[in-house]
């Protein structure tokens, strides 16, 4: 059993070697195919574990492959969990990194980093993998950081744009702040327990839930809620939840293949799947909860809106993976974590496919994002077209796709929830559905229908892109669709996460909704009972009217509440914030230190002072050498007169 | 009948007039070289006699040792020397202030 | 006994008397002559205190040798005397307090508390057959061999130095190389040449 999950592992990895070390010796067809295969070896022996857990009963793996050091009763290792939760987290992970190696034949095929990109994102199915499958905090920590380093490596792909520099360095930063929380978590952890085993410090968990943090004598923390709340920190970081998510609309100056990849369908949800991870933690911790909760609540509404006045295809599509990502966190900070994860898995599915079709329109527009200068596409591109159109009703929650079981599960449980902050939440996230339909509709009715804005040149050469990239669209089309159907029952009432997730009875929302829950099909009909679906509906209407039908009213609108739109134009702010009072902050503090710290008092006063002060000495000093012999005779003389003299007194 | 108190304050006499001559020929070198063998003869004294007073023989090798130094001492100093006045044509030791800090 | 207290006093005063001169002498020719004068009467003290060998040795090496070189020196550099003698007449004072100073305080231990009692012990008596240069040769070359044979390194070393320091490389010269002499052969000097008779013209 081992050596398969060291084999998907390691396939990732050695194809990442050899298409980067070795990349210009195999050349570009050498690169794609060793990547590919080793992907799709993983992905291969990834469903067969999925369907050894699943359907052979087979146990939980849960062991260590190599001890790398043991230092003072801590024992750092690398080690495999493998139970529901990663075996799903695998498979989804390694299909849509397969589904986006083959799309990047297409996508990447005039460019010179061919073999480079090749190697990334291998490297990054690598790290994700061992975050996924890690057994204990290091090695999950690890996992954390690799996939942070290739990101940051992709972001820059492209790294004489200075955009994407600034990009990517922004991205780096912002996930610091959030590491650095993560770091602390873990080190509580390892505090109060004495572990980085999942296993250990579970069974110890109630030890951190007796503790208390001592901030002053007067105040305490409790233990379990500063833990928990500083490993969500480090999730907010790789999740982009407000507000670290500023790095995350900026991370799309990348190629689009990692934006489908990376920055929607995997990394960004590794911040769910920790906090999902570590629900025994989590669970006895309601204060930490609520935080989750009102923070994924709040990015899941506002973080929506400003996808409606993007107009970048991609950044809209950023927006929307921000939006969804507040979605699963709220889920998460509701305790129905099986129902975040289910999202997640349909999230990766329909937002990978999203990022792809509009790297097909991309393509096809010769890199080309701005919608306003698109339209009418749908009669050129047909596949794209129909395989965007089942990604975006997925994402909006049309009755029937996979999208919709996943979102109407997950609204439903945290209206069910009894946590501070519940009400607030369940308002954003129901008032986000009908943003979400609003934000989705205008981008596809921009790019596909209503008349075409391009230039002649472009209209000239537009045409359907090929086979390895509409393969991936189409092979990700299908479980957008149709995974809900058959899904929806294990994952959020069949138990499919005992043992993986734990739920304190109190919290139990997704167990008051299995006893109400009699099939996908008559949750499907009682759903038409609910709000979230009229208000996608009404969203949509709202994108063909503003968008399609007359879009004269939207100027109107944007004229009338004018305040509102430049607010949501400028992102509320975050960045105009980060760079003038935190970076310029930072920055003007630094130079201050500079200018006193170091330049006046260690260079002025510490180093060249000492030195000027020797000097001074010196120069005194050195009127005594006169050079002449009988000064330095006379000296001797006198002192060899006094220490005789000095004698004969003593005596 | 000589008492080591006699030969010890000639020494001490032979020493003192030898730093006495440092002093007031302080710039003819040769004469700084003659006080400074006035000076190890007046140690040599010294050393003589404790050997004979207290009848012990390493006393004289010492000396003997010490006459061996301050001959190659000598020829080293007076080598130098005949350098110095080749170059500079004196040996005044006020010229000689390149030490000067 | 009393002879030899009066012969000690004697040569004692010559010697102060030399010594004075030698740093008071205006001519460095004096000087050096009166220095040996001090090592004549240090050599015959010594003789006095059964130092026989160090005696000779004294009036050998630094009369013989020391003193020699030192005349050669104040010979041979073209000394301006009355430069070096100028300004020194002030120094008398400092001079004379210090060298008092010294005087004072060898006196002190000495003369006035004898040592602890050890300067007024009469010497030992010697063995009959006493022969200082065997004694002193016994120890030189038995438990001081070792640092006899580094003095004479040490001597090695400077006469060399002497020599390197003062070693002049003159140009122009054109010195005999007698190697090159005595390696010569006929072939070098000497050309047969065959060539025709050659008529009268």
């Amino acid at each position: 059993m081992e050596s398969i999950y060291l084999t998907i592992v390691l396939a990732p990895l050695v194809a990442a070697i050899l298409a980067g070390i070795g990349g210009r010796a195999i050349g570009r067809i050498g690169a794609q195919s060793v990547t590919i295969l080793g992907v799709a070896t993983s992905f291969a022996l990834s469903a067969l574990v999925l369907k050894r857990m699943v359907f052979d009963g087979a146990p939980t793996f849960d062991a260590p492959v190599y001890t790398w050091l043991v230092s003072d009763g801590v024992t750092m290792q690398v080690g495999f969990l493998i139970d529901h939760l990663s075996a799903l987290m695998m498979v989804v992970v390694t299909f849509v990194s397969l589904m986006v190696h083959i799309y990047t034949i297409g996508y990447m095929h005039d460019d010179p980093g061919y073999q480079r990109f090749f190697s990334y994102i291998s490297l990054f199915t690598f790290s994700m993998l061992m975050l996924v499958m890690a057994n204990n905090f290091m090695q999950l920590f690890f996992g954390w950081e690799a996939v942070g380093v290739v990101s940051y490596l992709l972001i820059g792909f492209w790294y004489t744009r200075p955009s994407a520099i600034f990009a990517n360095m922004k991205a780096f930063l912002v996930n610091r702040v959030g590491d650095f929380g993560f770091v602390l978590g873990i080190a509580a952890v390892l505090y109060y327990t004495g572990s980085l085993d999942y296993s250990t410090v579970f069974a110890h968990a109630h030890a951190i839930a007796a503790a208390r943090v001592q901030i002053t004598p007067t105040i305490s923390w409790s233990a379990i809620s500063f833990t928990c709340i500083c490993l969500f920190i480090g999730a907010m970081g790789k999740s982009a939840q407000m507000p670290l998510h500023v790095w995350l609309p900026d991370s799309m100056e990348g190629p689009t293949p990692i934006s489908a990849l990376i920055h929607a369908a995997t990394m960004v949800t590794a911040g769910i799947f920790m906090v999902a991870r570590m629900s025994p933690l989590f669970e006895l911790s309601n204060t930490a909860l609520s935080t989750v909760l009102v923070i994924g609540a709040t990015t899941s509404f506002f973080m929506g809106l400003l996808g409606v006045v993007a107009n970048d295809i991609k950044r809209v599509i950023a927006y929307s993976t921000l939006s969804q990502l507040g979605y699963m966190t709220a889920a998460l900070g509701a305790s129905a974590y099986a129902s975040a994860i289910f999202h997640l898995m349909t999230h990766a599915f329909f937002k990978a496919l999203l990022f792809l079709a509009a790297g097909s329109v991309i393509i096809a527009m010769h890199h080309e994002q701005d919608m306003r200068k698109m339209g009418g596409l749908r009669k050129y591109m047909p596949i794209t077209y129909w395989t965007c159109l089942v990604g975006s009703l997925a994402l909006i929650g049309f009755p029937g796709t996979a999208g919709f079981f996943s979102k109407d599960a997950l609204i439903e449980a945290i209206g069910r929830s009894q946590l501070p902050g519940a009400g607030y939440a369940y308002a954003c996230v129901t008032a986000g559905a009908f943003v979400t339909a609003l934000y989705t509709f205008r981008m596809f009715f921009m790019t596909f229908h209503g008349e075409e804005r391009m230039d002649h040149h472009t209209r000239d050469h537009l045409h359907e892109s090929p086979w390895v990239v509409t393969l991936p669209l189409v092979l990700l089309a299908i479980p957008s669709a149709v995974v809900g159907w058959f899904a929806i029952r294990p994952l959020l009432f069949g138990n499919f996460f005992a043992g993986a997730i734990q739920v304190a009875p109190t919290h139990d929302v997704l167990g008051a909704m299995g006893t109400e829950f009699h099939g996908p099909t008559a949750f499907l009909l009682s759903a038409f009972g609910g709000l979230p679906i009229w208000l996608a509906a009404a969203g949509v209407v709202c994108a063909w009217l503003f968008f399609l039908k007359r879009p004269e009213l939207a100027d109107a609108v944007e004229r009338r509440f004018h305040g509102l739109y430049r607010v949501l134009v400028a992102k509320y702010g975050f960045d105009w914030f980060n760079e003038n009072v935190l970076a310029a902050g930072a920055r003007r503090l630094g130079s201050g230190l500079w200018r006193f710290g170091d330049q006046d008092v260690i260079d002025g006063a510490l180093v060249n002072g000492s030195a000027r002060t020797v000097g001074w000495f010196s120069s005194v000093i050195r009127t005594v050498q006169s050079g002449y012999l009988y000064h330095y005779a006379f000296a001797m003389i006198l002192g060899l007169a006094s220490l005789l003299m000095w004698l004969l007194w003593r005596t | 009948m000589i008492t080591l108190t006699e030969v010890l304050t000639l020494s001490g006499l032979l020493f003192s007039i030898a730093v006495a001559g440092v002093f007031l020929n302080r710039k003819n070198v040769i004469l700084l070289l003659m006080c400074i063998e006035l000076m190890l003869l007046a140690v040599n004294f010294n050393f003589v006699a404790f050997s004979r007073f207290l009848g012990d023989i390493n006393g004289q090798i010492f000396v003997f040792f010490i006459l061996t130094v301050a001959a190659a001492e000598a020829a080293i100093g007076l080598a130098i020397l005949v350098v110095l006045f080749r170059e500079r044509r004196s040996i005044d030791v006020e010229d000689l202030d390149s030490l000067q800090g | 006994m009393m002879f030899e207290t009066i012969l000690f006093f004697a040569f004692s005063a010559v010697l102060v008397g030399a010594a004075l001169g030698v740093i008071l002498s205006r001519n460095p020719v004096y000087s050096a002559l009166l220095l040996v004068l001090c090592f004549f009467n240090s050599a015959v003290i010594w003789l006095m205190l059964d130092a026989e060998f160090l005696g000779i040795v004294l009036v050998l090496v630094y009369v013989g040798a020391v003193m020699v070189l030192f005349l050669f020196v104040v010979m041979m550099l073209d000394v301006n005397l009355e430069e070096l003698r100028k300004g020194l007449a002030g120094y008398w004072p400092l001079a004379a307090a210090v060298a008092g100073l010294m005087v004072f305080a060898i006196l002190n231990v000495v003369v006035a508390k004898h040592l602890g009692g050890l300067a007024l012990r009469a010497a030992p008596s010697l063995p009959a057959g006493y022969s200082n240069t065997r004694v002193l040769g016994e120890a030189l070359f038995t438990r001081y061999a070792y640092p006899a044979q580094l003095a004479a390194v040490i001597l090695l070393v400077a006469s060399i130095a002497a020599i390197v320091l003062t070693l002049r490389h003159r140009t122009g010269l054109k010195p005999q190389n007698v190697g090159e002499q005595v390696k010569v052969s006929a072939k070098d000097r000497v050309r047969l040449v065959k060539m025709a008779p050659e008529k009268r013209p």
